[in-house]
């Protein structure tokens, strides 16, 4: 009797999520989003093979020549090949923005479970850390760390995930709130599961929409804050071809070569809308 | 009332303690030596113990914390070592350079935002409606530096109507239009798209609610529904988004700082962190913070004051 209707249960949860990815396939924004990060998730897996020239190929007598069928986006200032290094860009962010969205949502997910689970003196003292943290300006707790702890890719995901916690924290543990006063959590407190249990296996499970859709918009946000931060030179180091790093570096010849610039930002600029219309087709399709 | 007021000055208290404590943290993270950066690397090292030891600099950290923000709040802002100057001019001329710049932004775009808003809930979901919105959701969707670049390419090389390097403008409103509007037009766009987003929300949920529409079946004209009872409640959660902006636009003058080598507290923040000007920095993004949470109290205080609901609420 109970395995049949834990059966049911189970069935009725892969039929209800099936709707939902039937659901979000039809969803044209969510689409056509998908299909500019796949764009360049494709392109970051193998710019290797695809560039049509060594984006690191210096060449003294080609500096800062205008797009020509050579040269597609031009050169920059060492004569390296502007359409070959956009390419090879697209690597450096997709790695650092996945992985510190991962990282933040995963810690996110923890704190916001355990304070609205538990709420009492718990769900205050989180509370109030999340709100001292998210008291600052983003941009200056990532200067401030990545200047004292050194900047490599490392410290940009680890800042970045860091502070995306409490702010994945606070959506998990609004939605948990909610959750904790089903029947199905009575239920599950009932037969004597310890709140471990519950969280992982009642209430997680249930909650995956907002999370997701949270998830989405982190992406944008890391690809937006990860770009920032090597702009500053906070990130990669030269002779990366990322694009804030090259958007930086590349500023001083904007008055005689403008493609060194505006191609690599076009490229940063397609990747950020790709992902907040992924992000906006999700959201329509789960708040449905 | 009084007693909301106190609670929420007290909170503003212990955040402030517990960001100074953060930065000053943060701070002494950075590597080095004090006394050795200071005498350089010839010093022997009884001369580099002396000098530390003179500067309190071989204290415990709690000691070194409670000197450094109990001069800090007595104006003792300390001189920077690598400026050689002295930190409190220093940083309040840089602020009052970016306030300059955030003070165009904010008194330009922002009035012009909450009308937007409104107009788009007062013709909700017809074609000015998703206009104004879809315009809203661009214009945040790019990083404040990508939409800064375009900015310079086109208007600062392409045409050259603005210099592609931004100083403080003097007394003539052109200059201020000349040497702020670029600069101020990232800024101008985020906040754009938030404020009027708001906007247009909290007028959305006023005019569905059961007063407006007590209101328009008592026979009012629609346009005094909407000045005496909609606009009145939507603009409410309006003042929020405004003050929390404010943490937002020391963010983006980072950016637009550092972007148009204007002489502000963003540029300076950046440099002193990448040049390890502890004092600069520690004074800087102390002041930041300052600035900060006293915004968010006034606009917390001003939202109590104007909705009696709250009040009631948090006490």
């Amino acid at each position: 009797m109970s395995a049949t209707t834990a059966d049911g249960v189970r069935v009725a949860r892969r039929e209800r999520r099936r709707e939902l990815y039937r659901a979000i396939l039809r969803s044209r924004t969510f689409l056509v989003g998908a299909g500019v990060v796949g764009f360049w998730v494709l392109d970051a897996l193998l710019w290797r093979v695809i560039v049509p020239q060594d984006p690191q190929a210096i060449t003294a007598s080609e500096t800062l020549k205008a797009p020509s069928t050579a040269h597609w986006f031009g050169t920059d200032n060492v004569g390296r090949d502007v359409f070959s290094r956009v390419l090879a860009g697209a690597a450096a962010v997709l790695t650092v923005a996945p992985l510190a969205t991962l990282l933040g949502v995963t810690g996110g997910i923890a704190v916001g479970l355990v304070a609205g689970y538990y709420r009492g003196i718990v769900d205050d003292v989180v509370s109030r850390l999340i709100d001292a943290l998210l008291s600052f300006p983003l941009i200056i707790i990532a200067v401030l760390v990545l200047a004292s702890l050194g900047r490599d890719t490392r410290n940009v995901i680890l800042v970045i995930a860091v502070i995306f916690i409490p702010i994945v924290g606070r959506t998990v543990r609004s939605a948990v709130l909610v959750e904790r006063e089903r029947e199905y959590v009575a239920a599950a407190r009932l037969r004597g599961e310890r709140g471990p249990y519950i969280m992982v296996a009642e209430i997680l499970p249930n909650i995956t929409g907002p999370i997701l859709v949270e998830t989405t918009i982190r992406l944008g946000y890391a690809i937006f804050t990860a770009a920032t931060l090597s702009f500053f030179g906070l990130g990669l180091q030269p002779p990366s071809p990322d694009w804030g790093l090259t958007i930086a570096s590349q500023r001083a010849f904007l008055q005689v070569a403008w493609w060194t610039v505006v191609f690599p930002a076009l490229a940063l600029a397609t990747l950020v809308v790709g992902v907040n219309l992924l992000a906006d087709g999700l959201r329509q399709v789960v708040e449905e | 009332m009084g007693r909301f007021i106190l609670r929420r000055i007290g909170l503003t208290l212990v955040t402030l303690v517990i960001v100074s404590m953060t930065v000053f943290a943060a701070a002494q993270l950075l590597p080095g030596d004090l006394g050795r950066t200071i005498l350089g690397p010839y010093a022997t090292k009884a001369q580099v113990d002396a000098l530390n030891h003179e500067l309190g600099a071989d204290q415990p950290l709690p000691v070194r914390y409670w000197n450094w923000a109990s001069d800090f709040a007595r104006g003792d802002w300390g001189t920077s070592p690598v400026q050689n100057v002295e930190v409190r001019p220093y940083v309040l001329g840089r602020f009052k350079n970016s306030l300059i710049l955030a003070a165009f932004a904010f008194v330009l775009i922002v009035p012009l935002s909450i009308t937007f808003g409104v107009v788009a809930a007062l013709n909700y979901g017809k074609a000015l409606d998703r206009c104004i919105t879809i315009t809203g959701l661009s214009v945040i969707a790019l990083p404040e530096f990508v939409m800064g670049v375009f900015l310079i390419v086109v208007f600062a090389v392409q045409l050259g109507w603005f210099p592609d390097i931004s100083q403080v403008p003097g007394t003539n409103p052109v200059d201020w239009f000349r040497q702020l509007l670029l600069p101020a037009l990232p800024l101008m766009f985020v906040l754009f798209g938030y404020v009027s987003r708001m906007a247009r929300a909290g007028t959305v949920d006023a005019l569905q609610s059961d007063y407006a529409r007590t209101a328009v079946l008592k026979g009012l004209p629609r346009r005094t529904v909407v000045r005496r009872h909609v606009l009145r409640n939507a603009l409410l959660p309006t003042i929020t988004v405004v003050a929390v902006q404010i943490g937002y636009l020391v963010g983006g003058l980072v950016v637009v700082e550092s972007l148009f080598s204007y002489p502000g507290i963003g540029q300076l923040i950046l440099t002193a962190a990448t040049g390890h000007d502890l004092p600069t920095l520690e004074a800087a993004v102390l002041l930041i913070a300052l600035v900060y949470t006293v915004a968010n109290l006034l606009a917390d205080v001003l939202y109590a004051v104007l909705n009696p609901r709250v009040r009631l609420a948090s006490t």
